[in-house]
């Protein structure tokens, strides 16, 4: 079974626990920086949003790439950077209409999630469930399921 | 290690930055942050120096935790002579700036001397440099930190300012960072302000890497988020409720210090309470509170997120202010409405954001406004010289009061100096409620003992986060003592402040005690500093810090006199609730709180306690 990132953005609270999580399962560092996941504060609502690459199926970054560094990982359906292959030309991140996928110049390369190969860091981080990884099939499951509580798990009126 | 192990030395006379390693023993001793800062200033500043004075010194401390993993490892402490008080000052932030901070490569940044002109800081990761700031002098906390980002194209930026009132020198002006988080009391954004240093801006992408054990740092920080999220505080009352989760439950036991100490008790408590803030307004039908916030690596997230009802007399043609902002903690709701018999929720909110726009410190602010209003009822202040009519109540006089003291006009300038120093020129130092200068926060010192004491005591001023015993006599953390009982409380605020002190200068949030004691912190700090640090070593440390603050007060000319309060706590009893008719028993309980701490009978630590403590 393939299973994605989901994202609720009602739940989260802005504490950046996951950009920690990210960066220190790829750099083994903490630095907010280099995490490929990143939470924005809209503070004129109050909301907190994050935001990461959704695994395309047809991946415009995999699809633009000139040296076929992009590939998918198999198993978990991640689009993985091949850092050795990776030229740093940047093509991939003009290609992306989400701006998912960032250069490093660090490394002179790009970086994207690659899903933790099947076990990410930030959703195991995430204090309140606002980032989860669950059944690629089934991301409504829990909107159908408040709906179904509604409409038939209610007291009857008769 | 974990600490960066680099500073940051600023001399603003000579518009010099400089990085200098570490003191790797001071770290060891004084953890970090709290501790760390103020071995530094108490090391390099003369304890009689006048607190606005060039030969003044401000230092922007981390701690070895702040910007890991560790539950609320994003604070950061702001270290000075106070000019409240004259006594050490030393305010502790969230948001995002320490975090930040430290990422960049940097345990502390201390800056020294005077720049001539307008000035703020930037770094970005090596990268340190004094840049001119004319063109932001003026401008509030929300402007300068709009501008900074606008002005380096980087919306990554973090900012750590002062608005208007820092530049005003309003003596207890704060320093704000992420728009609305503030190293809040005993003025350290006056210091800032002295020195023409308007802002630090700081960009970090190193990281924080050197941890000493990372997969063991990794386990500890989990297990006591569990912790943190199994309590019923941290992990449903405070994210829900925020810390005005007290406002009714301080009120039902009489604690809640109303009119400027005059009562126990706030009739319109329930009106700015936190379930107030979650009802639908009238008005809009829109509840104030939008949302709750976490700082930097909490997962607590008490912080509200507010927005004002548009309509209300102090914004209605002020669109500015009617965007989610920075919401009502207990104390600021505290000292804006009860300390003054006000309970429109609105206006308390509109001085809230006021005190977040241009950096001053909601507690010293409104409980000021509570002494001027008594002196307003008494006929001692009229109408003319404060600029409006001032009664117990009044929330237009409240809202104007604060735009008064953020400008730096008309009797906001009294204001702008304290309670002490105002009730003073006018004949009544009686009325100010406040120790060593500084104002009390929200819990009555006469109905629970040991937090007088606390007050009395604290290093900095009249403060509830320097010895929280509110955990234990009214909460009944970790147990339940009696609050209007003496014996036992010096014990007990001892144990309180040492043990504060140690979450101080780890870098986490105090907030995280209500479920945690040191021995959930010790694990964490074990593993990313050393072996060493043990619950019993990391508690040694507390009391070490403590009384280093304590020796830097006495040198600055503190004695036993200081460890006071204000006549009506002593004398006048309470009117209702439960604690009626009692006074703070601190007479008893001085003599004994010195004796636990091993101090001498002026309250100075004596010889032995001082080599056991290694000061």
């Amino acid at each position: 079974m393939q299973k994605v990132l989901h994202i609720n953005p009602d739940k989260c609270t802005g504490c950046q626990q996951c950009e920690m999580a990210c960066s220190f399962e790829n750099y083994g560092t903490y630095a907010t920086a280099k995490s490929r996941i990143k939470v924005f504060d809209f503070h004129h609502t109050g909301k907190k949003v994050p935001y990461t690459c959704t695994q395309c199926d047809e991946a415009w970054c995999l699809h633009a790439c000139p040296v076929e560094a992009i590939t998918v990982d198999k198993a978990t359906g991640a689009k993985v950077v091949n850092e050795s292959t990776c030229v740093g030309c940047k093509v991939c991140t003009i290609a992306c209409p989400f701006g998912t996928i960032n250069y490093v110049q660090e490394t002179g390369k790009v970086q994207k999630c690659d899903l933790c190969g099947g076990d990410p860091a930030c959703a195991d981080a995430c204090p309140t469930g606002a980032i989860t990884f669950i059944d690629a099939n089934w991301t409504g499951l829990d909107k159908m399921r408040q709906w179904a509580d509604k409409l038939g798990n209610q007291p009857s009126a008769a | 290690m974990s600490w960066a192990g680099k500073i940051l030395r600023v001399n603003l006379t000579a518009g010099t930055v400089t990085s200098e390693p570490l003191n790797m023993d001071w770290a060891r001793a004084y953890l970090g942050s709290r501790g760390l800062g103020t071995k530094y200033l108490v090391s390099e500043i003369d304890p009689k120096v006048d607190p606005l004075s060039a030969e003044n010194k401000i230092i922007w401390a981390t701690g070895p935790l702040t910007g890991t993993m560790a539950s609320t490892g994003g604070r950061y402490t702001v270290i000075t002579k106070g000019p409240l008080t004259g006594a050490i000052a030393c305010s502790n932030s969230g948001g995002y700036w320490g975090a930040e901070l430290k990422m960049a490569g940097w345990d502390m940044v201390i800056f020294e001397g005077k720049s001539a002109k307008p000035v703020y800081l930037y770094v970005c990761d090596d990268v340190a440099e004094l840049r001119d700031a004319d063109h932001l002098w003026g401008k509030s906390v929300w402007q300068t930190e709009d501008m900074l980002k606008k002005a380096h194209q980087d919306p990554l930026l973090r900012i750590s300012s002062i608005g208007k009132a820092g530049e005003n020198g309003v003596l207890y002006a704060a320093v704000v960072n992420d728009l609305h988080r503030a190293a809040g009391r005993s003025g350290v954004g006056a210091v800032m302000g002295s020195k023409n240093l308007k802002a630090i801006a700081v960009r970090g992408t190193k990281g924080v890497g050197n941890i000493r054990d990372p997969k063991a740092f990794m386990a500890a920080a989990k297990t006591a988020k569990k912790v943190l999220a199994d309590n019923a505080v941290t992990g449903q009352g405070l994210p829900t409720y925020g810390t005005q989760v007290l406002m009714n439950v301080i009120n039902e036991i009489g604690a809640l210090p109303t009119r400027n100490h005059r009562d126990v008790q706030f009739e319109g408590a329930k009106d700015i309470s936190a379930e107030a803030m979650a009802t639908p307004r009238k008005t809009d039908g829109k509840a104030q509170l939008v949302t709750n916030q976490a700082c930097f690596g909490c997962t607590i997230a008490c912080g509200r997120i507010s927005k004002m009802d548009e309509t209300h007399f102090s914004v209605q043609n002020k669109p500015e202010y009617w965007g989610a902002s920075g919401g009502l903690e207990y104390e600021a709701a505290w000292a804006l409405g009860a300390a003054n018999g006000v309970n429109d929720l609105e206006a308390l909110q509109y001085a809230n954001l006021i005190c977040n726009e241009e950096g001053f410190d909601p507690i010293s602010f409104g409980a000021t406004i509570g002494a001027v209003m008594e002196l307003y009822e008494m006929g001692v202040l009229t109408k003319e010289q404060i600029g409006t009519e001032a009664p117990f109540g009044s929330a237009k006089a409240l809202c104007e009061l604060a735009d008064m003291t953020a400008k730096g006009i008309g009797f906001g300038k009294e204001i702008g100096l304290g309670s002490k120093r105002l009730t003073a020129k006018y004949g009544h130092p009686d009325l100010s409620m406040s120790v060593k200068g500084q104002e009390f926060p929200a819990y009555d010192g006469r109905v629970v003992q040991g937090i007088g004491l606390a007050y009395a005591t604290s290093n900095r001023g009249a403060c509830h986060l320097r010895g929280y015993t509110i955990a234990s006599e009214v909460l009944g953390i970790p147990v339940k003592t009696e609050p209007t009982e003496s014996n036992g409380k010096p014990e007990l605020v001892k144990a309180f402040q040492d043990a504060t002190a140690a979450f101080d200068s780890a870098g986490v949030c105090i907030f995280t005690s209500f479920a945690w004691t040191l021995a959930d912190v010790a694990p964490q700090v074990q593993a990313a500093c050393g072996e060493e640090f043990t619950m019993e070593h990391l508690n040694h440390i507390g009391e070490r810090i403590w009384n280093m603050e304590r020796e830097f007060n006495n040198a600055a000319g503190f004695t036993k006199a200081d460890d006071s309060l204000p006549k009506r706590l002593l004398t006048e009893a309470a009117k209702t609730g439960p604690g009626k008719g009692v006074v703070s028993k601190l007479p008893e309980m001085l003599p004994k709180y010195y004796e636990v701490r091993g101090w001498d009978s002026e309250g100075r630590p004596t010889s032995a306690t001082k080599q056991r403590l290694g000061l």
